[in-house]
């Protein structure tokens, strides 16, 4: 019956290959509305990113010095040009907000990819080899986890000297340990599993069983990860970027933005509201994405 | 049960060891001369230099200065800060009961109102109540603080004028440092309207420190109560002929409360990371704030104290949280 | 009047593909001191019409019945408050998973406390005591020290002897086990079966003993109901049962028996499971598994005739006595080789 099925080309993929997990990973994570609109949102997001030269409609960087402080464009002495307001110095609000979408994303995006990499070569040595080498790296992560993740980012800013690098450094640095953890974790667990045997017994060798064998088999619980991780960088990277730690200024990142309109709070709300909501939204959506990430990904934290 | 608690000290010897190492390496083992770094731009004299150096030990090998550093610990002394040429120790001491001050008011904020939402989302499970509160803790655990502390400042302080926009307590009291809790040392003074200003300055950065973790643990409390509310016993517990509040409050809570209590204790590590933004807005005079200024300062003393005596609260919470945790479940107690 | 009078009793339940009739149409009827035996494989519903009856069922269950009355109390008028105090007081339950069955952080005697404090009341000291008389009279060595214990100091069938104590501390007057025996051991098994027949004995309290297990029932119960896929297939006294299957799953079952296999290497057994929600058949749910199954079963759906006292839902009722009854004087041959010769009615019977 399910031979008949197939020689018919049936639009629906056969069980077991990719296309079918694709598939079904898609009907599970399409299923929550709050997954999909974040979806979409991140990738509007992006969008926004990437064609920044031709979405946003003023230099982020020009100061208009006939127009401080602008408000946004529903307020009586609000402009057409300047939809949500100029700061102190004249620069649109709105233009350095898509510029800075371009700051938030990219740096965030790094501290993914390398909190990941290293993450996961560090778990899968610590998981496969146990012994020595696990105990040294679990206790290396022990004592990052014991500092307060944004006191150990400032920390190192400070020694990095403040920047765009050492920012994002820094909190790489500070989401090691999770990845290691999670990797580590799936290790253990899918090590003594037939096929992992069966793989070791048709002569693998250490490499091709730790990237080729077991990584595939614990992939699912680090891409959630990854979206948590994602949004929490957002998060550490505006903060550092109020605190005057991270990415200085003129350049319009988020959470700088913000520190510099800190002082006009009082008569310029626009200029703290906007560049706050925007991390919100963006923080929010990667969240409403990791969610339904991990109930299409990960079945056993799908029933809690 | 002492015995589990000595075990688990123990464990914990290698970590700290890793710890004052951390601290003791941020400066030293990077590149750049860290008096250079000290000084900043400013420049530094040839004298002020050598005697700089042999004051924090530079001119020794770095197995000595990390033995001197770790004896100096033992010893409660953390050496002087650069800025204020008070001992770090000092400078610590007197600030952290304005940071535990306004965690513990931050946390209860979280545990008062997270736990019966987490509670009432997971009984009321896939009905609108459950989707809001589930919708207002992920918008909780999405928010950048730093912002959610000026938004509130704008609204309650600026516009309404209901709360103080900075500090701990109205200038027109001065309480006598005791504990170093202004709510508690106002008491300690019969200063009643000292006490209520004290309140009146903790509502705003609580709330705003409070957030993340009332987010999580609401989120955690529902979680588990869901896994709890589908055990056998809790059908045991409605087959005795309980009522609904019972089963829930003591049969279901009393076990979902096992990880609750878990993620309670993990938000401390978070509510110091919070701290450094929510006292900067504030102003708080806590050790986020004292942190801060020490790090663009580069009063590296100061720094590289504050990073063990924070991880060392850290850790000795997280123990205490074993603990708790070892107490309220009768499975690892017994 | 009946304890327990139930008819027509429905349950479905809410499921991402639609409703699904879990129990359909079941009715029981249970007078004071009577033991039942429910009897039928996993997945039968058997579990599911006695936690309706108990009102224990999650929210995504709707429960309908013509009637459900407990000592003329109609079940579904009551107010939470008014079932509360049926439900553990008059009418307890013990269940088939006694380990998880009880509340981890707390201790047995707080468990046992509760109850009694929710139904009967007394002074602390009394409660104590009549703790301790339980725990004792269920068979519990040392009660004074076990009292104190924790569930996961226990073993399963100390755990389900606390169960059992905690069922029995307000007199219930019908006392329901689910699988009772289940989850533990063989030699305990017996032993837990024995302590509820010597309680049930003692006290008069009526006695429903679900079960998947031919052996138990003929053990223990006087009267059996068996349920197949939801529905009640047939309901007689254990004796007639035994020795006249009315149903062709009854007679299965009871095949399926080692004592009744008689000389057979192999035991014999039904074919295939239980249909679920998405593998319900037309006609008769039993009809896929059936060896007497014709086209009609195929294509109708059975209804109990209004004259048959055990209210076989069969179109065809065996009125055979069982192979190997050990009363039976008189050799039978094997059913299975010959079925139709009992039942010349019957159209040819598929291998």
């Amino acid at each position: 019956m399910s031979q008949l099925i197939l020689s018919k080309k049936s639009s629906q993929p056969a069980p077991g290959t990719f296309r079918y997990q694709l598939a079904s990973f898609w009907s599970d994570f399409s299923a929550s509305r709050g997954a999909l609109v974040g979806l979409i949102f991140i990738v509007f997001i992006l969008l926004v990113a990437l064609f920044a030269p031709w979405v946003a409609p003023h230099d982020p960087a020009m100061q208009d010095r006939s127009a401080l402080l602008v408000p946004p464009v529903w307020h009586a002495e609000g402009s057409w040009n300047y939809l949500l307001g100029t700061d102190a110095v004249g620069r649109d609000v709105l233009s350095r907000l898509i510029y800075g979408a371009r700051y938030s994303l990219s740096i965030s995006a790094m501290v993914v990819v390398i909190s990941m990499g290293v993450g996961i070569f560090l778990g899968l040595l610590a998981g496969y080899f146990r012994g020595w080498v696990e105990t040294v790296i679990t206790r290396v992560m022990d004592v990052v986890l014991a500092f307060p993740s944004l006191l150990l980012a400032l920390g190192l800013v400070a020694i990095l000297s403040p920047g765009l690098t050492s920012a994002m450094i820094a909190i790489a640095m500070v989401q090691l340990p999770y990845f290691v953890r999670l990797t580590r974790a799936a290790v253990i667990g899918e090590k003594n599993r037939e096929y992992v045997i069966a793989s070791r017994l048709s002569g693998a060798g250490h490499l091709r069983l730790m990237f080729n064998t077991l990584l595939p088999n614990c992939m699912a619980p680090l891409i959630v990860q990854a979206t948590l991780s994602f949004s929490t960088a957002i998060l550490d990277i505006a903060a550092l970027g109020f605190l005057g730690m991270g990415v200085q200024p003129p350049t319009p990142e988020w959470g700088a933005m913000l520190a510099n309109a800190r002082e006009f709070m009082g008569s310029a709300y626009w200029a703290v509201t906007f560049p706050g909501l925007i991390i919100l939204l963006t923080v929010l959506m990667i969240n409403l994405m990791g969610d339904g990430l991990r109930d299409a990904l990960d079945p056993k934290m799908k029933r809690s | 049960m002492f015995k589990f608690f000595l075990v688990k000290l123990a464990q914990l010897v290698p970590t700290f060891i890793g710890v004052t190492i951390v601290a003791f390496s941020f400066i030293r083992l990077l590149p750049g001369d860290p008096i250079l770094l000290m000084a900043g731009e400013r420049g530094i004299s040839a004298e002020r230099y050598a005697e700089l150096k042999s004051q924090l030990g530079f001119d020794r090998s770095l197995i000595v200065q990390y033995f001197d550093f770790l004896k100096g610990l033992l010893h409660g002394d953390l050496g002087n800060s650069l800025v204020t040429h008070a001992p770090v120790m000092d400078e610590f001491m007197s600030r952290f009961p304005a940071t535990l001050e306004l965690s513990l008011f931050a946390l209860a904020f979280a545990v008062i109102i997270g736990l019966p939402a987490g509670v009432l989302a997971a009984v009321k499970r896939g009905k609108t109540l459950d989707h809001t509160v589930m919708g207002i803790s992920l918008t909780g655990y999405s928010m950048p603080i730093f912002w959610w502390g000026l938004l509130l400042i704008m609204l309650f302080s600026s516009t309404l004028g209901w709360t103080p926009v900075s500090g701990r307590i109205s200038y027109m009291y001065f309480i006598e440092p005791v504990t170093g809790f202004m709510t508690i040392d106002s008491l300690i003074a019969g200063d009643w309207g000292a006490f209520l200003s004290s309140l009146h300055y903790l509502i705003l950065p609580s709330i705003v420190l409070g957030t993340i973790p009332l987010a999580v643990i609401a989120r955690q409390t529902r979680s588990s109560m869901l896994e709890v509310l589908g055990e056998d016993y809790v059908r045991t517990a409605r087959a005795k002929g309980l009522s609904n509040f019972r089963v829930i409050m003591v049969h279901t809570l009393r076990n979902a409360l096992i990880s609750v209590v878990t993620v309670i204790g993990l938000q401390v590590g978070l509510l110091l990371a919070g701290a450094i933004p929510t006292e900067t807005i504030f102003s708080w005079p806590g050790i986020g704030k004292w942190m801060i200024d020490a790090i663009s300062r580069r009063d590296y003393p100061s720094v590289q104290g504050g990073l063990v005596l924070i991880a060392f609260i850290v850790m000795i919470v997280n123990l205490l949280v074993d603990l708790a945790y070892g107490v309220i479940n009768p499975r690892i107690r017994h | 009047m009946a304890l327990l009078d139930i008819e027509g009793l429905s349950v479905r339940f809410k499921t991402s593909s639609g409703l699904f009739a879990a129990v359909e149409n079941v009715d029981i009827n249970v007078d004071r001191g009577e033991v039942w035996s429910i009897v039928g494989e996993s997945g039968s519903g058997k579990s599911v019409s006695m936690l309706a009856t108990m009102g224990l069922l999650p929210w995504t269950a709707q429960v309908t019945a013509d009637k459900m009355a407990f000592d003329g109390q109609d079940l579904q008028q009551l107010s939470s408050r008014q079932r509360r105090r049926i439900v553990g007081g008059e009418m307890s339950m013990i269940f088939q998973e006694p380990m998880s069955s009880l509340n981890p952080c707390f201790t047995v005697g707080t468990q046992i406390d509760e109850m009694i404090k929710q139904h009967l009341g007394g002074s602390r000291k009394e409660r104590h005591e009549r703790a301790l008389d339980l725990l004792a009279q269920v068979g519990i060595p040392d009660p004074a020290r076990r009292i104190k214990a924790y569930p996961h100091q226990l073993s399963g069938g100390m755990s389900q002897r606390v169960m059992i104590a905690m069922a029995i501390s307000c007199n219930p007057r019908l006392l329901i086990a689910d699988e009772p025996t289940t989850a533990l051991d063989v030699t305990i098994q017996a032993q837990i079966l024995e302590l509820l027949l010597k309680l049930q004995e003692d006290t008069g309290m009526a006695l429903i003993l679900i079960t998947h297990d031919m052996g138990v029932v003929a053990e223990t119960a006087k009267h059996v109901v068996v349920q197949y896929a939801g529905r009640q297939v047939e309901k007689q006294d254990v004796k007639s049962l035994f020795a006249h299957p009315r149903h062709p799953y009854t007679e299965a079952l009871l095949s399926a028996l080692p004592e009744r296999a008689g000389d057979q290497d192999r035991l014999p057994t039904i074919p295939g499971v239980v249909p679920g929600q998405h593998d319900r058949p037309s006609g008769c749910l039993f009809n896929p598994r059936c060896q007497y199954a014709t086209e009609h079963c195929r294509e109708v759906e059975p209804v109990a005739a209004p004259d048959d006292p055990a209210s076989t839902l069969c179109h065809y009722p065996l009125d055979h006595p069982a192979v190997g009854t050990p009363p039976s004087a008189t050799p039978q041959d094997p059913l299975a080789s010959n079925p139709s010769s009992h039942n010349p009615s019957r159209p040819e019977v598929r291998p």
